[in-house]
């Protein structure tokens, strides 16, 4: 086993060498330009780009016609909201999501918000993470356009009812886009099922480059439309102008393919592992709390809070394992995680928390290593935490009156 | 974010954690931060003779918070009362080479000890009283 461990995986993922090795002769040797319609290694850059197309959009049960190529899932989500919102704004300007969306979706939509371009509504979540579709039903206006919420959340791995909120912006004939950055390749995604118009993706949360992603537009049923944000060539429909990074879309291609191969037998090895990691700890450490949905979360994620003792801390005790934590230490913000605190879990136990990542290069071993080194030290910071002692002498924190600052 | 050497020394191995009791003789205590803000101090010092013979703290916050008051019960130990007063946060940010962002856990280990010191006046004040 190799020190330090990666277990940091929502964040972003090493690449498979499987994909590494279809990348590589599309850098020196067929460097042409998809674009380049007269000759043959603009053809060869165009085939590949094509083929990779199609890999793409079978993962998720789409038209390759479909698939618009992008630098990664946070200009997928602002090219969908900003295009759809321009495109339609004849319609109406209201936008349904939720209080614990990626910031790529919430920013996006908060800023169209300060520029008088659009109203929202941000739907709470439940105390797992999970939006309700009748809320989303509810929130629907004569004026909403567009209903965006991600299919499985980046911090505590909770699955939404995509399908009932699909079904719900169908019947109402509103437009419904899917942050699925998180879910693609690691559960299984189909656009039609799920009643998905526009779905953001990226291609370094699978085992692919980093530097490319795309957001499916559907073609039929309804068309959708969007205004492209960057004016040029016109490539992918006139959607999103640019030349298209071919080795990197040719990667991207391989890490599809091989998702949907894999995504089974990952996905057993991950939970039995993540499961195993989730009792191990919580057996042991008392007071400690899982965040996000028991069930209905992804396969590789595993969020605790361990009472008593301040994330940023844990994450130094734990320094040759890759982690990451919602405590307001780790953030420019100095405020803890937007989304542990929709969640209704309390500030304090918001800055305990510990996000563990497991993708499909982690072993047994690893996380037999990370599980007594979790012991070790949440046991050892507790030990020099005066809240873990007052608690111990039986005093309620919460009658304490604390000096704020 | 990149920890300074001594900053990791004193989350690694940190010196006089731990409690007196809060009713014994010449012990003074502060408590100072709050658990949504991500940290609490318990700062706490001996005296005899007006001067701090043992020092200790438990803190619950970041690596920073833990080698601040770490560095503080270091610093206390030795010192008159007088002399503590003048322990300041800069002292601490410049010894730890804390990052700016980590300069409110050099502020919250001053008022810990400013508390401790208070705490220990104060009851040191009120034994008096009862002797007269």
């Amino acid at each position: 086993m190799k020190l330090p461990i990666f277990l940091d995986n929502h964040s972003t993922t090493p690449m498979d060498p499987r994909v590494l090795e279809t990348m590589l002769p599309y850098f020196v040797e067929k460097f042409g330009n998809a674009a380049s319609r007269n000759h043959a290694f603009g053809w060869a850059a165009e085939e590949a780009v094509e083929s990779a197309r199609k890999q793409i959009a079978k993962l998720i049960k789409a038209d390759p016609k479909e698939i618009i190529f992008t630098s990664g899932a946070t200009e997928s989500d602002n090219l969908a909201i900003k295009g759809v919102l321009e495109m339609y704004k004849e319609k109406g300007d209201h936008i349904i999501t939720s209080s614990t969306e990626h910031r790529a979706v919430l920013d996006t939509v908060k800023s169209l918000e300060g520029k008088g371009k659009a109203t929202a509504t941000y739907l709470p979540v439940d105390k797992f993470g999970m939006v309700s579709p009748e809320d989303v039903r509810n929130a629907i206006t004569e004026k909403t356009i567009l209903i965006s919420n991600m299919l499985a959340n980046n911090e505590i791995g909770t699955i939404n009812p995509v399908k009932e909120i699909g079904k719900i912006a169908k019947e109402k004939g509103i437009l419904f886009h899917c942050d699925a950055t998180q879910g693609v390749g690691k559960i299984p995604v189909d656009v039609q099922e799920m009643g998905i118009d526009l779905m953001s993706f990226s291609a370094h949360k699978i085992y692919g480059p980093k530097g490319v992603g795309a957001l499916y537009v559907r073609k039929k049923n309804p068309r959708v439309r969007i205004a492209s944000q960057m004016d040029g060539g016109g490539h992918e429909r006139g959607m999103r102008s640019g030349t298209l990074p071919v080795p990197l879309i040719v990667g991207f291609g391989k890490a599809c393919e091989l998702c949907e191969l894999e995504m089974a037998k990952d996905a057993t090895r991950l939970i039995a592992m993540r499961d195993r990691l989730e009792a191990s700890i919580m057996k042991v450490l008392e007071e400690s709390y899982l965040n996000g949905h028991p069930i209905n979360r992804l396969p590789g994620n595993l969020n605790i809070s361990f009472a008593y003792v301040e994330g940023e801390s844990l994450l130094m005790g734990m320094k040759d394992i890759a982690l990451s934590s919602g405590s307001a230490c780790t953030s420019a913000t100095l405020e803890p995680s937007y989304v542990l605190r929709a969640l209704g879990v309390g500030t304090e136990l918001a800055h305990s928390s510990i996000r563990f990542g497991l993708g499909r290069f982690n072993t047994d071993d690893e996380i037999d290593y990370t599980i007594k080194k979790v012991i070790e030290i949440v046991t050892k910071l507790r030990e020099m935490s005066p809240l873990y002692e007052m608690a111990k002498e039986g005093v309620d924190l919460k009658s304490v009156q604390w000096a704020a600052h | 974010m990149a920890y300074s050497d001594k900053v990791v020394d004193h989350f690694n191995n940190p010196r006089n954690m731990g409690s007196f009791k809060k009713d014994e003789d010449g012990v003074g205590t502060g408590m100072v931060g709050a658990p949504e803000c991500g940290d609490v101090m318990k700062l706490q010092i001996k005296v005899q003779n007006d001067t701090i013979v043992d020092a200790k703290f438990k803190t619950f916050g970041c690596g920073s918070a833990i080698a601040s008051s770490s560095l503080a019960t270091e610093w206390l130990k030795g010192k008159t009362i007088e002399e503590a007063q003048k322990i300041k946060n800069t002292d601490i940010v410049q010894e730890l080479n804390l990052p700016p962002v980590k300069i409110h856990c050099s502020v919250l280990a001053e008022d810990a000890i400013k508390a401790a010191l208070a705490d220990y006046q104060k009851k040191s004040d009120g034994a008096l009283t009862d002797v007269k």
